[in-house]
């Protein structure tokens, strides 16, 4: 009896059970409410940076656009789209001033030399050329890899660029149309980028219109309001 | 007065006498790899330092309600969720650095350092000496991640918070900017600190038998 008596004593002074998981509980509920919140909270101004990085980014890789929209693949054409839809594969379309076709602007993306880079590449179907590059996303080696957006001659190189036959990077120095330079120190990087777009190509070139036959631009009257719309004009 | 020496010390403890790096060793890992430059250093450094002020705050004004054997738990959830509210701010507010960081900004929740000062000092202490404990410690990591990532641009690369340094002959020391680099240079600092802390413990000594023998 006891020594019943003494493994109660004992017992009595740890915290039972029950308090335990319901100290956990309680810490995982307030976690939890705060996660949410704060993810509330941020979730608008995040969308707004993410859709005006990528607005910036289309005018960057089309060169005289001032007016964008978003283009989506439906039973084999491609339409406007003004909401956002979830899955989608967009590619951009830039008009001028006067609402004259630019170019696309098409993301891609592929495995660089540290993690996945993300790419928007400028093209104009009328001479099958790539007419600007942009890196939206990569993690290369700071001071190596990541001259390939911190490299104005390596982001130059995409600015007159033939596709056929697709893009190579050499490291001697180019002498084709379809060549770019690799950058010193970071050539799986530089191929990495090249790689890329031609991987876009490949999915995207055949699935374009005919030259002169691509959507028109149409003014976004009535559809501003929709949640997740492109804001099509140049900042 | 005393009560307040006493935060100011343990202010300066964890800035210089045990510093988180250079003394204690700790903190490895988002060291070595978010210093391949200066900004980044001091992104990474401020991050970690609200984690740890935070953290330091709600572990020590709850240290008397979370039992002990579901203490570390507590602790992670804590911080875990501290680190959330930073990653999500930073892509709201700085989408800029918040890019550059990257996937270390949750690895702010593997830092050994904050979950060894809930153990070691928040959940034993005041919330006054928490906090000034939470103080001394970011602020001796922030400075240890800029000091690294300072010498490691500005030998890697020629620049120092983006701005050049030198002319355009300057042949950057590539190796700066990578893994070798980082051990390399921490390696460099924590010699000398040692040797500033064997210096310092030779005049004491000296002192001590000066004054013995008066």
């Amino acid at each position: 009896m006891s020594e019943e008596k003494i493994e109660q004593d004992t017992g009595s002074e740890e915290p039972s059970p029950h308090r335990l998981i319901g100290t956990l509980a309680v810490a995982g509920l307030l976690s939890g409410i705060i996660i949410i919140a704060i993810y509330l909270v941020t979730f608008e101004t995040i969308k707004e940076n993410k859709a005006r990085e990528l607005r910036e980014s289309v005018f960057r890789v089309l060169p005289d656009a001032t007016k964008m929209q978003k283009l989506l693949l439906k039973e084999g054409k491609l339409v406007v789209s003004y909401k956002e839809e979830k899955g989608e594969e967009p590619i951009y379309a830039g008009y001028d001033d006067n609402d004259k076709f630019v170019g696309y602007a098409i993301p891609s993306d592929g495995p660089g030399f540290a993690d996945t880079i993300s790419v928007l590449y400028g093209y104009r179907p009328a001479d099958r050329k790539v007419i600007g590059m942009w890196i939206l996303a990569s993690r290369e080696t700071p001071g190596l890899g990541d001259k390939i957006y911190k490299d104005a001659a390596f982001v130059a190189n995409f600015d007159d660029l033939a596709i056929d036959p697709p893009i190579v990077a050499t490291k001697k120095g180019k002498s084709k149309p379809n060549e770019i330079d690799a950058i010193t120190g970071a050539t799986i990087s530089s191929v990495a980028v090249a790689k890329i777009i031609n991987k876009g190509n490949a999915y995207w070139v055949s699935k374009l219109p005919e030259p002169g036959n691509e959507p028109a631009y149409e003014v976004p009257a009535a559809h501003t309001a929709s949640s997740g719309a492109v804001d099509t004009q140049a900042p | 007065m005393a009560k307040e020496k006493l935060a100011y010390d343990e202010f300066m403890k964890g800035l210089w006498r045990e510093n988180p790096v250079f003394v204690q060793v700790l903190g490895l890992c988002p060291l070595l790899a978010v210093t391949n430059s200066a900004v980044n250093g001091l992104a990474m450094g401020l991050a970690s330092f609200f984690v740890l002020l935070g953290s330091s705050i709600l572990v020590s004004l709850l240290k008397n309600y979370i039992p002990k054997q579901v203490r570390i738990s507590c602790f992670i959830i804590i911080i875990a969720t501290f680190v959330t509210v930073v990653d999500y701010t930073l892509a709201a507010a700085m989408p800029v650095i918040h890019k550059d960081l990257g996937a270390f900004i949750p690895l702010i929740v593997c830092n050994c350092l904050i979950l060894g000062r809930m153990e070691a000092f928040a959940s034993r202490n005041t919330l006054r000496m928490s906090v000034a404990d939470a103080f001394g410690m970011g602020a001796g990591f922030l400075f240890a991640l800029v000091a690294l990532g300072a010498v490691r641009e500005i030998f890697g690369v020629g620049e120092l918070f983006g701005i050049t340094l030198f002319g355009p002959n300057f042949e950057p020391w590539v190796i700066m900017i990578l893994p070798p680099g980082g051990f390399i240079t921490l390696g460099v600092m924590l010699l000398y600190f040692n040797w500033v802390e064997e210096k310092k413990n030779k005049i004491d000594k000296q002192l001590a038998a000066e004054d013995g023998v008066n």
